[in-house]
């Protein structure tokens, strides 16, 4: 029996819906994000193999460590990122009503999980050498904070009207009160526009700006490590819509009680899926119609505007609270 | 208003319409038949003055002697298709027509006799 | 951390030609900028000296990849002058006609690459899908797409058939639904705005001391386009505004932009319903007569002069361009100072800079520019003659 467990545990950690999956729809979606983008602009867009084929590539070519990077930053930032993302992949929950492991306050060790990527950017531009890396740096780090806060407050706000900290807990709370939905509406968008900023998506892709710092953080990078980049940046797209999918859209909830086991399984990855690729949808649309904006105007525009917002949401959900709840 | 996004309403239809842009080898978008593209040679009609090489502003058409008759010979790899030769010729031996795919392996494959 | 210098150029995104300008960055905040030009210096005026007028023709088109024709305008207008030729009002409506759809494809082409500068690719997507409809226009009557080859000494080499007209009015009503869209985002996206409004700032004052020309000065509210100021070709029949706005900043630069493509698609209107009967190329000889001529034009960056000498030859003696980037230049550098980093693409941007057009010869000497000395063009042959047989070149 104990022998059982153990191999589901690893196909569940490796195949599905593990590492294997979470590589094969962040590339997937990917290849979304470019073709509705480029629908949107009346382009034909890639073919569907082609963010694969754009890894398979990378990996191929020639890796080069610039001579002033220090080597071990340089190196270990993309991994860093990588696999801070495939960690957090784990706590959502996708098959059932829990991750690989659930425990009260699951959400905030994703949330944190989640913070990482972008710490690894900074690093990776910080210790590459390079005075435009070094800016994007600069830039990444002087960012974190104005979307950072309204993500954390604003996915906390279910927390709040449910009254615990696990993951396990919203999705079975909100599947059996959709009223809660309407309540925190207004987080669930704080929530994606943060995630755009998060991802480094328009109008927020100010650390990476091409026309005015090249690639910003990424500028030495190239060959295997770029490609770990990008992967980590594609993963983290799934992993933060999935994170939003699963505490204002309750996941995979309802869960359907089928036969055999595997059937309901199957059903609620799908249901998961669906909802994920929802909120990918949105925050496709969201980048497809803006221009970028400067620094100094996202930092006011997440203080002016995000974070007495999500302050009006947790105000909200707490007087929801306070009158007895949904 | 001024608010962010102001195109979206009207671009977002555009997901589900067909592209502008083709993708060429399996598409093709065809030239308007005024286009200058490879020229055409006429051999008979040439009377070897002369006129288009002179006038030819990148050297891509030469005087060149062959079978016993001066004539011009047209290196593609330097033509800018201004079809200035086709203007200075007397007796229109040179013609332009709309053909434009003219991408070739090695210099010099490309030549209009 | 201080001050940081980041080069943007010789080779950087925002900038689609090598040139270098110097940043000194406090945090994002801008200290200095210095701007370094010399790198793409391809010497056609020279070049000009050694072909015939026919050849130049060609030669003089290629200036620049987006306003050749006003380049070759100028050419064959200061020939045509010095010849004391008189071309057919025909020829004259054709040609006014080509400088149209040129600002027409050029103000397009730029609202793209402007939209690109802030991030705002939909726009460059869509702006250049629309400028494609001018260029099937000028493919259809020109047959060529960016070097037109339509200007012959003494008139035009093609015609404009009943079938074309057809064809460029339709266009016509569509560009200005298309134009009236832009102007609507333009003014009321709010990150665009965001971008533009209070950016890049030029004071008229600064603006005419600094010699800007075209829409850089217009939007300062200086009043300058030599259509409305000094007439050529058939400006003087057509109606049109000059458009300016008072903003002195980037957003006042797109306005007259997208202002200015409405009033081109005016004036083509005008043409294509006016359009005069008659001959459209009068036989001009293969030799100049000794002479000089000085020629202007608005092109779509601004004023663009032309300066021909001849001597008698089919081959001019001196010719002389300066085009609209070089005069904006000195304003851009004022337009930078006290900007963040994050402007600095839009700024530069913002004039429509053409590089490759504008682009003079710099010496230098251990890293510094050396001062001008002034010598002949005797001299300079002889200095080129000496130059090419030290290195043991055929010259």
């Amino acid at each position: 029996m104990e022998r059982i467990d153990i191999l589901l545990s690893i196909v569940y950690l490796l195949l599905f819906p593990g590492f294997l999956f979470l590589f094969a729809f962040s590339l997937f979606t990917e290849y979304l994000d470019r073709k509705i983008y480029a629908r949107i602009q009346r382009r034909v867009g890639p073919p569907f193999l082609q963010p694969f084929a754009d890894l398979v590539k990378l990996s191929a070519k020639e890796d080069i460590v610039p001579e002033k990077a220090e080597h071990f930053m340089f190196t270990a930032a993309p991994l860093i990122g990588l696999a801070a993302i495939f960690a957090a992949f784990l706590y959502l929950p996708i098959v059932s009503t829990t991750g690989l492991h659930s425990f009260n306050g699951d959400l905030v060790v994703v949330l944190y999980l989640l913070t990482i990527p972008t710490l690894a950017m900074f690093l990776g531009g910080w210790y590459s050498g390079n005075v435009f890396g070094q800016k994007g740096g600069m830039r990444v780090a002087s960012l974190l904070f104005s979307y950072e806060i309204p993500f954390f407050l604003a996915l906390l706000t279910p927390a709040l009207l449910q009254g615990s900290w696990k993951m396990a807990d919203i999705t079975r709370f909100e599947a059996t009160h959709p009223l809660e939905f309407v309540v925190s509406l207004l987080g669930f968008f704080i929530g994606l526009i943060a995630l755009q900023g998060k991802l480094e998506r328009l109008p927020f892709d100010i650390p990476e700006a091409e026309t005015e710092i090249v690639a910003g953080p990424l500028v030495e990078y190239s060959g295997r490590r770029l490609a770990l980049f990008r992967l980590a940046r594609d993963a983290e797209m799934v992993v933060g819509a999935g994170l939003i999918a699963v505490v204002f859209l309750a996941g995979p909830e309802p869960i359907l009680p089928l036969e055999p086991v595997y059937l309901s399984w199957l059903v609620a990855a799908l249901v998961f899926l669906l909802k994920t690729l929802f909120v990918i949808f949105l925050l496709i649309l969201l980048k497809s119609a803006v221009a970028r904006i400067r620094t100094d105007q996202m930092i006011s525009f997440a203080y002016q505007w995000l974070i007495p917002l999500t302050l009006v949401q947790i105000f909200i959900a707490i007087i929801v609270r306070f009158f007895g709840g949904i | 208003m001024k608010t962010p996004g102001k195109m979206l309403p009207k671009i977002i239809g555009f997901i589900f319409r067909k592209p502008v842009t083709v993708r060429y080898p399996k598409e093709r978008l065809t030239p308007p038949a005024t286009l200058r593209g490879k020229m055409k040679f006429h051999l008979d009609r040439c009377i070897s003055c002369g006129l288009c090489a002179r006038d030819c502003p990148s050297g891509a058409c030469t005087m060149h002697e062959i079978e016993a008759k001066k004539r011009p010979v047209f290196d593609l790899d330097y033509c800018t298709f201004c079809a200035q030769c086709a203007e200075s010729c007397p007796k229109d031996a040179i013609e332009m027509t709309a053909e434009f795919e003219l991408a070739h392996y090695k210099k010099g494959e490309a030549i209009v006799k | 951390m201080g001050y940081v210098k980041l080069p943007i150029g010789p080779q950087h995104p925002a900038l689609k030609e090598p040139e270098n300008f110097t940043i000194t960055l406090d945090g994002e905040r801008v200290v200095n900028v210095d701007i370094r030009i010399g790198y793409i210096h391809r010497g056609i005026e020279k070049l000009m000296e050694t072909r015939t007028y026919t050849q130049n023709l060609y030669l003089v088109e290629r200036i620049c990849g987006i306003c050749s024709y006003a380049h070759v305008y100028n050419f064959t207008q200061n020939v045509e002058e010095i010849l004391g030729l008189q071309i057919p009002k025909r020829a004259e409506y054709i040609r006014t006609l080509f400088l149209e759809l040129e600002r027409l494809h050029s103000h397009f082409l730029w609202l793209g690459v402007a939209g690109h500068e802030i991030g705002f690719d939909t726009l460059f997507m869509y702006t250049w899908q629309d400028r494609e409809v001018v260029q099937d226009l000028l493919e259809m009557i020109s047959g060529n797409r960016v070097n037109y080859a339509m200007n012959a000494i003494g008139g035009v080499r093609r015609d404009v058939s009943q079938e074309h007209r057809k064809k460029v009015l339709e266009s016509m009503d569509y560009l200005e639904k298309r134009a009236e869209f832009y102007k609507n985002v333009a003014i009321n996206e709010k990150t665009i705005l965001a971008r533009a409004e209070n950016v890049g700032i030029l004071k008229p004052q600064v603006a005419l001391r600094l010699t800007a020309v075209g829409p850089t000065a217009r939007a300062s509210g200086i009043s300058v386009d030599i259509r409305k100021d000094d007439p050529y070709a058939s400006y003087l029949d057509t109606p049109f505004e000059v458009i300016t706005t008072d903003t002195n900043d980037v957003l006042g630069r797109v306005v007259v932009r997208v202002l200015e493509i409405v009033e081109s698609i005016k004036i083509i209107r005008y043409l294509m319903e006016h359009l005069p009967e008659g001959d459209i190329l009068k036989k001009a000889p293969r030799k100049i007569p000794e002479g000089e001529s000085i020629s202007h034009t608005e092109a779509p960056r601004g004023e663009d002069i032309h300066y021909l000498h001849s001597n008698g030859t089919e081959k001019p003696d001196r010719y002389k361009v300066r085009t609209p980037t070089l005069a904006n230049l000195p304003a851009t550098a004022e337009m930078l100072k006290e900007t963040y980093l994050a402007d600095v693409p839009i700024i530069v941007a913002a004039i429509d800079p053409c590089m490759g057009c504008m682009d003079r010869v710099l010496l230098l000497k251990d890293g510094q520019e050396k001062p001008g000395e002034l010598i002949s063009g005797e001299q300079l042959r002889r200095y080129g003659i000496k130059w090419y047989a030290e290195r043991g070149w055929n010259a």
